[in-house]
């Protein structure tokens, strides 16, 4: 006779088994990956808050442009430390680890998998998007209530991103074929987020677009965490949730094409 | 009830039918060899019972629960070694052991490691890196690993190709002491000498399907007689021998740079060769005639 047992989905037990093993790795090889996703972002925030803050441009919306590169800098942190880490370490986990063929050897689901990785990542990216917004309070920028809700946007928008690094691992065929990744998607909406500069004197046509970008948004909430919510902030907000949402189905499903035959 | 019941399983990948209507039942408290060439449907008929594959026909049963449906609470109380090794090569071994017992909710994480250490005799390097093992050591991890939640079942899916005879004769003693626990163990190879020493049955699959089955000793009994006589000679000679002993009515075998003459106890006097060598017929010889592939 057939016993019948109900299995829920998204068993949290599940989910924390494989975060047990992100969190055992990563206690491997942080100090590497905090340095390069810590030091990226300081980087481009002192060439281009101190470098063009100091020749060309003192204020953008009527604040001292470092403290505005340095707000918008949680952003690239952000997709630098999810996008990336999530297409590539899922990418070598699944080719060369094999490593999904032992998880879902145990009682785990592809779903429970690609929930747990994309947790762990953002849960990373929380804390290294804030990287910059404390760095630039050594440069006037003063600490604000709503601050306290920029690692929860950074939170949802990189739940969004490594959905997105999933996906893409998951579809590309070799792994060097993440530099049309990179080239065609990272690059842009990194470039394209209101970071460097207001993307209000950008063509019509280009504002509507960089709209639709994430980063943009997250950007917006960030200066509206440390300089003032307008209203619909919560409209971008919903807009992060959304992406989530989208991405991480999305990547599920990817996923589940490619690990069960 | 059966640990494992297969019926008319087929799966397709394109044009390639990997498992062609395959039935298979394991007892439960068995050791089953699933012997087979490489391609024979091995590792895909393993990929279908942990719902890594799922079948376009037939019935899955494993531990009593239907699969693909029920896959998650069968997988629950199986364990598995794969033929690759995919340990975590940076963390520590208890660590690696850990991992794998939180994945199978075992309750004391901490008891389950020590039994797992102590079965892979690996007690005294728990908090060394595995990239530090060496490769017994780290096989002997792998099949741990599998058993961290003293599973009612595991499936073994080659657990020594590639290994070299020493850490092999290791790994057959661990799968042997698990075998005398009376845990159900389906094991697929095409190491003969695997099958034969750890196997209360074997089953020969060959494309997709399990063509023989039974006690190694019985199969032998069945197909290949009781004794194989073995010619040596050059290319030209083996060929025109070959010819003339078929017509004789025995059925002959390459071994290599020799042929095989199957059953030559039954053989008329002045069929086989005077310089014959004459030996007691194995497995391979079953093997090698009903699948037509040299053994390994």
């Amino acid at each position: 006779m057939t016993r019948q047992r109900a299995t829920r989905r998204l068993e949290p037990a599940a989910i924390a088994g494989v975060m047990s093993r992100e969190v055992a790795n990563f206690r491997t090889y942080w100090r590497g990956t905090t340095f390069s996703s810590v030091l990226e972002p300081l980087v481009y925030l002192l060439a281009f808050g101190l470098g063009l803050g100091a020749t060309l441009v003192a204020n953008v919306e009527g604040v001292p442009y470092i403290q505005f590169v340095g707000t918008g800098m949680v952003a690239t942190a952000v997709i630098f430390s999810s996008a990336l880490p999530s297409m590539f370490g899922t990418f070598v986990k699944h080719r060369f680890q094999n490593t999904y063929e032992a998880i879902l050897a145990a009682p785990v689901d592809v779903e429970e998998l690609v929930s747990a990785e994309m947790l762990w990542i953002a849960a990373r990216s929380a804390v290294y998007g804030c990287v910059p917004l404390i760095v630039t309070f050594f440069w006037g920028l003063d600490p604000a209530p709503g601050m306290l809700l920029v690692p929860l946007f950074c939170f949802i928008t990189a739940l969004g991103f490594s959905g997105f690094g999933v996906a893409m691992a998951a579809t590309v065929a070799k792994i060097d074929q993440f530099n049309y990744v990179t080239a065609l998607f990272v690059t842009p909406l990194f470039l394209v987020a209101g970071t460097f500069f207001p993307i209000s004197g950008l063509p019509q046509g280009i504002q509507v677009a960089a709209n639709l970008n994430p980063l943009h948004q997250l950007v917006e909430l960030v200066r509206g965490g440390a300089f003032g919510f307008e209203p619909w902030d919560l409209a971008r907000f919903a807009f992060l949730l959304a992406f989530a949402l989208v991405t991480w189905r999305v990547a599920i499903h990817r996923m589940r094409a490619r690990l069960i035959d | 009830m059966a640990a494992i019941e297969l019926s008319g399983v087929v799966k397709r990948f394109g044009q390639i039918t990997a498992v062609d209507g395959l039935d298979l039942e394991v007892p439960e408290g068995i050791c089953l060899g699933l012997l087979g060439p490489n391609g024979a449907g091995k590792s895909t008929t393993m990929r279908l019972l942990t719902g890594q594959a799922i079948a376009d026909e037939g019935e899955l049963r494993v531990l009593g629960y239907e699969l693909p449906a029920e896959s998650k609470p069968a997988r629950a109380e199986m364990g598995v070694v794969p033929q690759l090794d995919n340990l975590d090569v940076d963390v520590t071994v208890e660590d690696n052991l850990a991992i794998f017992a939180r994945l199978y909710r075992v309750p004391d994480v901490g008891a389950a490691v020590d039994r797992a250490l102590d079965l892979a005799r690996l007690r005294d390097r728990r908090r060394d890196a595995v990239d530090k093992l060496s490769g017994g050591m780290r096989r002997r991890l792998l099949l741990a690993r599998g058993l961290v939640h003293e599973p009612r079942l595991v499936l073994l899916d080659e657990p020594t190709v590639g290994l070299d005879p020493q850490i092999r004769t290791e790994l057959w003693t661990l799968i042997g002491e698990l075998k005398a626990r009376g845990t159900t163990i389906l094991m697929s190879t095409h190491y003969i000498e695997e099958a034969e020493r750890l196997s209360d049955e074997v089953a020969v699959m060959h494309q997709g399907k399990i063509i023989s089955r039974g006690h190694p000793a019985h199969l032998i009994a069945e197909h290949a007689g009781t004794h194989t006589a073995e010619v040596y000679a050059p290319p030209q000679r083996l060929t025109e021998l070959r010819a003339s002993i078929e017509a004789a009515g025995l059925r002959v075998r390459p071994a290599g740079p020799a042929i095989a003459i199957v059953g030559s106890e039954a053989a008329a006097d002045g069929v086989v060769p005077t310089d014959a060598v004459v030996r007691a017929a194995t497995l391979e010889d079953v093997f090698v005639l009903l699948t037509g592939e040299e053994a390994e």
